[in-house]
C-alpha cells in the first residue's frame, strides 16, 4: 500500500526513534560498573570497630537525610550531640565529624555522586558553604 | 465502572510485581526481560501505528481555519492560525505541540436561566495539561542520568532547574509536585463534570491511574522508601549497554516503579497516548490552507475516464462543421 508524505513521515519517525533510543547509542554498548567506595583513610584504618553512625546499608541510601536532620538540629535547634543506636555519641558536624574519618572526599563522596548523575559542585550543595577536606593528590 | 476497573488493573499490576519480586524472587524477569520486551513493544508498536496512519489517504484539505486566510495584499493574514505556507504550518505545529495553542482557546458553554447562553473563559484544562506534559518531559530527561555515563549536560541542566528550590535532601523536584497535582486535576475533572464522566472509558482512567501510581512510587522511592541508587544505575546501564545485570539488594519499591514504567511503555502504542505521534499527523493541523493555490487530488478518487471538449471536438469536428456549429479548431 502506498505511503503518503513519506518524505516527511519517515525522517520524523527516524528522528523520534533516534531520540528515544538515546541511551542505547550514547553509551555505545559500554556498561559502567559502579565505583568502589574507598574506606582506606588513615583514621578508618586505625579504628578497631569500623562503624559509622548508622549501619552501612542505611548510610548508603539515607546519608543525605541524616545530614539534613543534623543541619536542622544544629543550625535551628542548637543541639550538637547525636546519640547513635549503640549509645555512642557523635558531634553533629560534617566538617569536624564526618570528614574526620572520610577525609577522602573525591573518592568517598564525589565518585558516587558523579556516578549517580549529580552535578559536581552544585548537587548536592554541601561544599558551597562547607570547606572541603584537603587531600593529598 | 471504568474507574473501578482501571484502579483494579493498576492495583493488580503492583501486586503482581510485588509478589513476583518479593515472594517468587523473579528479579531477572522484572529487571531485564520485561523492560526489554516493553521497549521492543513500544518501538515496534509505535512504528506500526505511524506507518498505519501514513498509509491512510487524506481525501480533502481540512486545516482548521482559526484566523484570516491568505487573501488580498491589503487584508492581513493570520499566518499562525491560518497558515498557507510550510513555514506557517511549522510555526502553528510548534505552538500546538509546545504550548497547546488550540486548547488555550477552550471555552465553556452554559445555558443559564433566562434562558441565556454564556461562554466562559476556561483555561484550567490548558494549564493543567501543559504543566503535566512539561513535567513529564522534564522527569523523562532527568531519568537519563541513570541511563548514561558520563551524564550529558542537558540532563544536569534539567536536574538543576527542577531542583532549583533546594529544599531538603534529597532535594525536592518541582515536577514531582506538579505532576501529582495535575494528574489529580485531570482525574477529578473527568469525575466531577457529568458530561466528561459520561464519555470517560477505562482507556481514559487507566493511563491516569498508571501515571499517578508511577509518580507516587517514584516519589516514595526518592524521599521515603529509598533504594541504593548505585545499584539502580548499574541495572539501568546494563540495560542501555546490552550487558544486563541485576545487582542484588535493590528494594522492591524500585521494581514496582520500573514495572509500572514498563507497563506504560508497552501500553503506549495501543492507547490514546499515541497522540504523541498522532498530533504531527493531524490533517487539521499539519496542512496549509492553500487549496486555492495548489490542487489537492483525493488519493482514493476512482480513475474516471474523462472525455474533454478538445477530444469531443476532434471526434465530431466534421459533423459539427456540416451542421454549422462553431468549432475552436478548423
Amino acid at each position: 500500500m502506498k505511503i503518503y508524505n513519506a518524505n516527511k513521515i519517515i525522517p520524523g519517525l527516524i528522528i523520534f526513534l533516534g531520540l528515544i533510543t538515546f541511551p542505547m547509542w550514547y553509551n555505545m554498548g559500554k556498561a559502567a560498573p559502579p565505583p568502589e567506595i574507598k574506606f582506606d583513610t588513615p583514621v578508618i584504618q586505625q579504628m578497631a570497630v569500623k562503624q559509622c553512625v548508622l549501619p552501612k546499608a542505611d548510610m548508603r541510601t539515607g546519608h543525605m537525610q541524616l545530614l539534613n536532620e543534623w543541619r536542622t538540629q544544629v543550625v535551628r535547634n542548637g543541639y550538637r550531640t547525636y546519640v547513635a543506636a549503640d549509645g555512642k555519641e557523635y558531634n553533629m558536624s560534617l566538617q569536624n565529624e564526618c570528614i574526620k574519618c572520610h577525609s577522602n572526599k573525591t573518592q568517598f563522596c564525589d565518585q558516587c555522586h558523579v556516578y549517580a548523575g549529580l552535578q559536581l559542585g552544585s548537587v548536592p550543595y554541601c561544599w558551597t558553604c562547607h570547606i572541603a577536606p584537603k587531600e593529598a593528590k | 465502572m471504568g474507574i473501578k476497573f482501571s484502579l483494579l488493573v493498576v492495583a493488580a499490576l503492583i501486586a503482581v510485581v510485588f509478589l513476583g519480586v518479593k515472594v517468587v524472587g523473579m528479579y531477572y524477569v522484572f529487571g531485564v526481560i520485561i523492560p526489554y520486551l516493553a521497549i521492543l513493544t513500544f518501538v515496534g508498536g509505535f512504528v506500526y501505528r505511524i506507518m498505519n496512519w501514513a498509509r491512510s489517504p487524506v481525501p480533502f484539505v481540512i486545516p482548521t481555519t482559526a484566523g484570516q486566510q491568505y487573501s488580498f495584499p491589503w487584508i492581513k493574514q493570520n499566518k499562525l492560525d491560518n497558515p498557507s505556507t510550510t513555514a506557517g504550518v511549522i510555526g502553528r505545529m510548534a505552538l500546538e505541540v509546545l504550548l497547546f495553542r488550540s486548547l488555550f482557546r477552550n471555552s465553556k458553554v452554559e445555558l443559564r436561566d433566562g434562558p441565556k447562553l454564556t461562554y466562559q473563559w476556561e483555561k484550567w484544562l490548558w494549564l493543567a495539561g501543559l504543566l503535566f506534559h512539561w513535567s513529564f518531559l522534564i522527569i523523562f530527561i532527568r531519568h537519563l542520568r541513570f541511563f548514561t555515563e558520563p551524564v550529558p549536560g542537558f540532563v544536569h541542566l534539567a536536574d538543576t532547574l527542577d531542583g532549583i528550590l533546594q529544599v531538603g535532601l534529597p532535594g525536592i523536584y518541582l515536577t514531582d509536585g506538579l505532576i501529582l497535582a495535575t494528574v489529580t486535576y485531570l482525574f477529578i475533572r473527568r469525575v466531577v463534570i457529568p458530561q466528561m464522566k459520561y464519555i470517560s472509558l477505562p482507556a481514559d482512567y487507566f493511563p491516569l491511574f498508571l501515571i499517578l501510581a508511577l509518580a507516587t512510587s517514584g516519589i516514595l522511592m526518592r524521599y521515603f522508601i529509598r533504594v541504593d541508587l548505585l545499584k539502580v544505575k548499574e541495572l539501568a546501564m546494563g540495560l542501555a549497554s546490552f550487558h544486563p545485570t541485576v545487582p542484588e539488594g535493590i528494594g522492591v519499591m524500585f521494581f514496582i516503579h520500573f514495572f509500572l514504567v514498563c507497563t506504560l511503555f508497552a501500553y503506549f502504542p495501543f492507547s490514546k497516548l499515541m497522540h504523541l505521534g498522532g498530533v504531527f499527523l493531524s490533517p487539521t493541523r499539519n496542512m496549509p490552507n492553500d487549496s486555492r493555490m495548489v490542487r489537492h487530488v483525493n488519493p482514493w478518487d476512482y480513475p474516471v475516464k474523462v472525455h474533454t471538449y478538445e477530444e469531443y471536438e476532434d471526434h465530431f469536428r466534421e459533423k459539427m462543421i456540416e451542421a454549422g456549429l462553431p468549432v475552436e479548431k478548423e
